[in-house]
């Protein structure tokens, strides 16, 4: 009987974040529905999903990076390189079948690449993506300086089909992001890789010490990272049909911060794909409340900040309390 | 022999052999005009002094950022204090806030000053008081700063019509620009403070081992707030240049990336992100090295836009350089004795 209160306890703890995201987004949704007219609907939030599906796409690679204790900041550019590129290549007259599959691999190799260098030359992982991020960043500007606009068949048919569900449109590319997301869940919860991810973001020595393939896991999380990334590129180039080298500038400290609102704790280990997506969505319901107010973007910034510093300390607390529950474990064991 | 051997246990070594083979590359590539230094009306140019005068932003970020960096944190929001530390002295001197100052730079100066303090020491709270991990608090500053700035502004580009405020950037004293007078008194300030007092000695302990430094006495929370308040100064010191220069405060681009170049010139200079040993004039080197790689990618006439990829390729070469099981990897492949030395017992 007390195994059962255990890991109720222990279910309690590690589901309390992800209930208070949800929570969270519920409360913000109403909030907006009651301070404006036809916010309530089936459209806005089919919406949300239209506009954050290469968002979702993109935090769920980092959340596997993150649950294993690193840190990726290059994917933004791998983004707007993906887009630069794909766009490059279909003007010179490429076919779609041959450039999509293309740059996902080139995603998940440069991803294998930074992977392999953090993991065998036990170089920082901050820095690393850091020089991922130029590199990218800057081979886009290599590639075009100027927006390349996307006249592709397929791609515009990407861009423009669309379910129309009760009045509200759903565009195909969510469906890629429902993958990844059910995928991501699938692997997470039911690999032998997912788990190993968690061990290693829990305790990286133990995991090793268990046997454990912490070093392939490292490298496969961040080509992971680097495929979401690249995947993310492709949708967001249907959703703009077209690829700039500056766009999604600094758009990896959104993902982080949709991470880190869902749950995911930075220092590893903790955190679920679903808390993610549920964190893209709360930051998009935040965008669409400024638009609504009339507000400049700018306060976007401000609110998800201030979100973010509300997480993290009630993380602080959560994190604090299971502390004193295993300390005063522990006590009564000595005792007894 | 000897005596180079001994040099190459200095932390600063390898940064400035790397800076002095850039800045020779280039004075090959460029016939030796990239050395020349002109005197017009008393005044020094030429293009090692713009490295300097341009660097000197990123090497006052980069002294801040290396205590940071020393006690095992991380500061992303110098960025962001920078705009508002512009965004405050700009709209003093402007006159659109604090209309009772009159103006003055002075009192915009310090106001600018005190703001940025202000952000460091919010950081800091965040880290040493709520425990929170570094790069997740200071995150939140990265995020709302530039937020906080443009409600200084009012969300406009301020500009500001004064020449003892344009002084900051483009002024001169003896002949060099004045920046530089700014960052050789930091300088100074830090390495009095860091070699002739205890507390370098205990910033690298509280790097090394927080906890067994709490167990010798050491306050390992009032230095880590202490060495984040100190960051967000640098970066409003190096705001205050930013906006001098472009004679305005510009909050959505001012110091845009500048928190990524400073902990590169931090990690170029050898000092590990996991915290414990620290150099200054380490991390100065590596600061003049991202300088000099941009000035010498305009001077050499390659697209700027190549800057980003030339950058990256050579952050991890020296990263790669520095990491011991590179070293060891590729000793093994060159020399077999080598690499039995090594595993000799020293």
């Amino acid at each position: 009987m007390s195994e059962s209160v255990k890991t109720r306890k222990k279910f309690r703890i590690r589901n309390m974040s992800l209930l208070v995201t949800v929570l969270l987004f519920i409360g913000l949704f109403t909030a907006g529905s009651a301070a404006y007219d036809r916010f309530f609907s089936l459209s806005t939030f089919c919406n949300l999903l239209n506009d954050g599906s290469y968002m979702i796409i993109a935090s769920i690679g980092i959340t596997f990076v993150l649950l294993t204790g690193g840190i990726d900041i290059s994917i933004s550019s791998t983004i707007a390189f993906t887009c630069v590129f794909s766009a490059f290549l279909l003007r010179t007259g490429f076919a779609a079948g041959v450039v999509i599959p293309l740059v996902l691999l080139i995603g998940l190799l440069f991803g294998a690449l930074m992977g392999f260098m953090i993991d065998a030359y036990k170089l920082q992982p901050f820095i690393v993506t850091l020089a991922g991020q130029f590199f990218m960043r800057g081979l886009c500007a290599v590639i075009s300086t100027e927006s390349i606009p996307i006249t592709d068949d397929f791609y515009k048919k990407m861009a423009l089909n669309k379910i129309i569900f009760a009045g509200a449109k759903i565009y195909y590319y969510v469906f890629i992001a429902a993958v990844v997301l059910i995928g991501a869940m699938f692997v997470l919860k039911y690999t032998r890789f997912g788990r190993t991810v968690y061990a290693v973001g829990g305790n990286e020595l133990s995991a090793s010490l268990m046997g454990l393939p912490v070093r392939k896991t490292k490298i496969m999380v961040y080509s992971i990272s680097g495929f979401c990334a690249a995947l993310a590129g492709v949708v967001f180039s249907f959703y703009t049909l077209a690829g700039y080298s500056l766009q999604n500038v600094g758009m990896e400290m959104d993902a982080i911060s949709s991470a880190v609102i869902g749950g995911t704790l930075l220092t590893g280990g903790v955190g679920t794909v679903i808390g993610t997506t549920v964190g893209v969505m709360i930051q998009g319901v935040i965008q669409t409340i400024v638009t609504y107010q009339n507000l400049n973007t700018w306060w976007t910034k401000v609110f998800s900040a201030a979100l973010l510093c509300l997480f993290i300390v009630i993380q602080r607390i959560l994190a604090g309390r299971s502390e004193k529950i295993k300390d005063v474990r522990g006590k009564l064991e000595k005792t007894a | 022999m000897e005596k180079i051997k001994k040099l190459s246990k200095y932390q600063g070594f390898w940064p400035v052999i790397v800076l002095l083979a850039i800045l020779l590359i280039n004075g090959i590539v460029s016939g030796g005009s990239f050395f020349e230094i002109k005197i017009v009306d008393a005044h020094l140019y030429g293009r090692l002094i713009d490295i300097l005068r341009n660097g000197s932003k990123l090497m006052l970020l980069a002294t801040g950022m290396t205590f940071v960096l020393a006690t095992g944190g991380t500061d992303i929001s110098v960025g962001s204090v920078m705009a508002i530390s512009g965004a405050i002295a700009c709209s003093i001197v402007d006159g659109r806030i604090l209309p009772g100052a009159g103006q003055n730079v002075q009192v915009a100066i310090l106001l600018a000053l005190l703001g940025g303090m202000l952000c460091g020491a919010w950081n800091g709270f965040l880290v040493s008081k709520i425990k929170i991990q570094p790069i997740v608090a200071t995150m939140i500053l990265m995020v709302a700063g530039r937020g906080i700035a443009q409600l200084i502004t009012d969300g406009k580009i301020v500009t500001v019509t004064s020449d003892s405020y344009y002084f900051i950037n483009g002024g001169y004293i003896l002949g060099l620009p004045f920046p530089l007078f700014i960052v050789l008194f930091v300088v100074v300030l830090v390495l009095l403070f860091t070699k002739k007092t205890a507390f370098g000695l205990f910033l690298e302990s509280t790097g090394c081992n927080p906890v067994s430094s709490h167990f010798a006495g050491i306050n390992v929370n009032n230095i880590k707030w202490l060495v984040y308040t100190f960051c967000g100064v640098t970066a409003a010191v190096a705001g205050l240049i930013e906006s001098a220069g472009i004679k305005g405060a510009d909050c959505n681009n001012a110091g845009l990336f500048m928190e990524l170049d400073a902990i590169l010139a931090v990690a170029i200079g050898g000092t590990s992100l996991n915290g414990g040993r620290f150099s200054v004039p380490a991390s100065l080197a590596g600061a003049l090295i991202i300088q000099s790689i941009t000035t010498s990618v305009y001077a050499m006439g390659i697209a700027p836009e190549i800057t980003a990829v030339v950058k990256a390729v050579i952050v991890i070469c020296i990263c790669l350089f520095q990491s011991p099981e590179f070293k060891e990897k590729m000793g093994k492949r060159f020399s077999g004795h080598q690499q039995e030395r090594m595993a000799k017992p020293v």
